[in-house]
């Protein structure tokens, strides 16, 4: 009877999809919860224990201190516009490499930045655009200038590095979104007469927004949570002290674990509110296959 | 009028691949500063170095003792590699072959670590490592470093295994063969393409993961990219060239691996297989 019972069980469990199959998942899940989940929820715990023993200190001291709260602000006026650009770069060059047969040496150049790391470009950008780099020469050499252009260590070579290493990251995305529209749509257009520009505006730009909506936020914070680049490009004690400078520097430089989960919760917390607030965005507008159908 | 579109439109579409040009070309020539600096014996106030040498690679070499870093680095490397293997590519077959209650939610916990930046979740992470006694050590980097890798695997895998005919299975069933020789014989030869280009992903991506290895390696743990992120922090200390020599280092073995994983996965999947799929829903 109690056989029976047993087989009972395996079999329910089995016809809701719980078998020995299904417990393969197990390692992997507790991995995750174990280096991921317990270290976040450890992180909040702490923030909210600070060494001064206050509920709320961390936080207190964060947007009581410019040194601190002002990360924000600098990152976003980083991040920002770094995560515009490469979208409005790489919405045009996506249209037309979709267009190519061979994408391939294309794509492999692109990876390259991405594969080599930020610490890589760091160090390239340095020697590259530097006083005595390469491209202040030729630019001097043109007459584009006088003298050669700081490009290093100030904002804008924590922007162009993000642009570098950003750039084809969003760019790769986004060329997979255009490549998932049916050109049979676009044909259509065509065939009824409408010009580039319409065919852009009124074809594929509804069905690629959802698709931008992702790769912003992907992008967005990718480039908020910038860390090396602002370090060894910019200058990282003024315009470019970003928010993961500061978590870095309260726990490794002040050994103050309570304060940097502090840092880091809030930086994780400024993302998440960009991303819902685009994905909201994103929802007043069209949702629906990029496919033609033949209904 | 009609005359002034085609123009139009020929200037559009020549602006955009002179745009393009201009970022490889810049791209190139910043990998070629850096190769060119490395071989230079003294390169100031001029286009091209006075005279070339090989002499700075040796001092790097010692400088930085990347004998001991480059040990590190590939014992990390290879440790992340055949974890994510062991711990992915099953949970991605049973993600693929059931449906479980709560599949979503571990989708979702599959999905946030790749999402989430390594910088946000490594703080609390590094702060989690030094206080069980595991933060400086090779043990704490590689742990830290499964982090996203665990996911990756997992992600990539799923459709890999969903095209698989689960009848070939049972057919081999149906023959008599154990679990054992199911997975032997069966599902690890098919498995294997997949498996392949997974894990030359993940090997590519470890060996340029920054954050998390900076976050929870201490001296002894080093591995190359993070040796090479403290020398130019330290710029100055030593010769540039003696940088650029590690850097160059760190390229060609980062180009190495990944021309391998090349012939085996597109470039674009570098980026786009795991990250296309929260747009999936």
């Amino acid at each position: 009877m109690g056989h029976k019972h047993q087989t009972g069980l395996k079999v329910r469990l089995a016809a809701r999809g719980l078998d020995g199959v299904t417990l393969l998942i197990i390692p992997s899940l507790l991995l995750m919860i174990g280096l991921f989940i317990y270290p976040f929820l450890y992180g909040l715990w702490l923030s909210f224990h600070p060494k001064d023993g206050s509920f709320l200190g961390n936080y207190a001291r964060f947007f009581a201190d410019p040194f601190l709260y002002e990360t924000i602000n600098k990152t976003l006026w980083i991040a920002m516009p770094a995560t515009l650009i490469n979208i409005l770069f790489a919405v045009p060059v996506a249209f037309r490499v979709r267009l190519m047969q061979n994408q391939r040496w294309l794509t492999t150049l692109l990876v390259l930045p991405i594969t080599l790391g930020t610490v890589l470009v760091a160090e390239g950008m340095l020697n590259y655009l530097g006083p005595q780099g390469w491209f202040n020469r030729t630019i001097m050499l043109l007459g584009l200038t006088a003298g050669p252009v700081k490009l290093v260590h100030n904002y804008w070579g924590v922007m162009l590095s993000l642009i570098i290493t950003g750039f084809p990251f969003t760019f790769l995305l986004i060329l997979s979104y255009v490549t998932g529209i049916d050109p049979a749509l676009e044909n259509a257009g065509k065939t009824l007469g409408a010009r580039a520009t319409s065919r852009f505006r009124h074809i594929f730009l509804p069905l690629l927004i959802p698709g931008l909506a992702i790769t912003f936020c992907l992008s967005f914070v990718q480039a908020f949570s910038v860390f090396p680049s602002a370090v060894l490009l910019g200058a990282p004690a003024g315009p470019t002290r970003v928010i993961s400078i500061a978590a870095y520097q309260a726990a490794f430089e002040e050994y103050d674990y309570s304060m940097a989960s502090s840092i880091a919760m809030i930086m994780g917390f400024v993302q998440l509110g960009i991303v819902v607030a685009v994905l909201a965005v994103r929802g007043l507008f069209y949702r629906g296959p990029a496919v033609g159908g033949k209904g | 009028m009609n005359q002034l579109h085609i123009l139009g439109r020929r200037l559009w579409i020549f602006s955009v691949w002179s745009l393009v040009t201009f970022f490889i070309v810049n791209l190139l020539a910043m990998i070629a500063t850096v190769i060119t600096s490395s071989t230079a014996t003294r390169w100031l106030r001029s286009w091209l170095p006075d005279a070339y040498t090989f002499k700075w690679y040796l001092s790097a070499w010692s400088e930085f003792q990347l004998d001991d870093v480059l040990v590190t680095t590939f014992q990390v490397v290879f440790a992340v590699v055949a974890l994510s293997g062991l711990f992915g590519v099953p949970a991605a077959y049973a993600m693929a072959r059931r449906d479980f209650p709560g599949k979503n939610i571990a989708m979702l916990l599959f999905l946030l670590p790749m999402l989430v930046p390594p910088v946000t979740f490594g703080i609390p992470l590094a702060t989690v490592l030094y206080q069980t006694g595991l933060g400086g050590t090779m043990a704490g980097v590689i742990l830290a470093n499964l982090v996203p890798t665990v996911p990756f695997v997992i992600l990539v895998m799923i459709p890999f295994i969903e095209q698989i005919d689960p009848k070939i299975e049972s057919a081999a069933r149906v023959f008599g063969a154990s679990t054992f020789q199911l997975f032997w014989r069966i599902l690890l030869p098919l498995l294997l393409p997949g498996m392949l280009a997974a894990l030359l992903l993940v090997l590519v991506r470890t060996i340029a993961m920054f954050e998390l290895t900076f976050l929870t390696s201490g001296p002894t743990s080093q591995t190359l990219v993070v040796a090479l992120y403290y020398a130019v922090f330290a710029a100055g200390v030593r010769a540039v060239q003696s940088i650029d020599a590690m850097a160059v280092i760190y390229m060609a073995i980062t180009v190495i691996w990944l021309i391998i994983a090349l012939r085996f996965v597109n470039p674009a999947q570098i980026v786009t297989r795991a990250k296309q799929q929260p747009s999936a829903h």
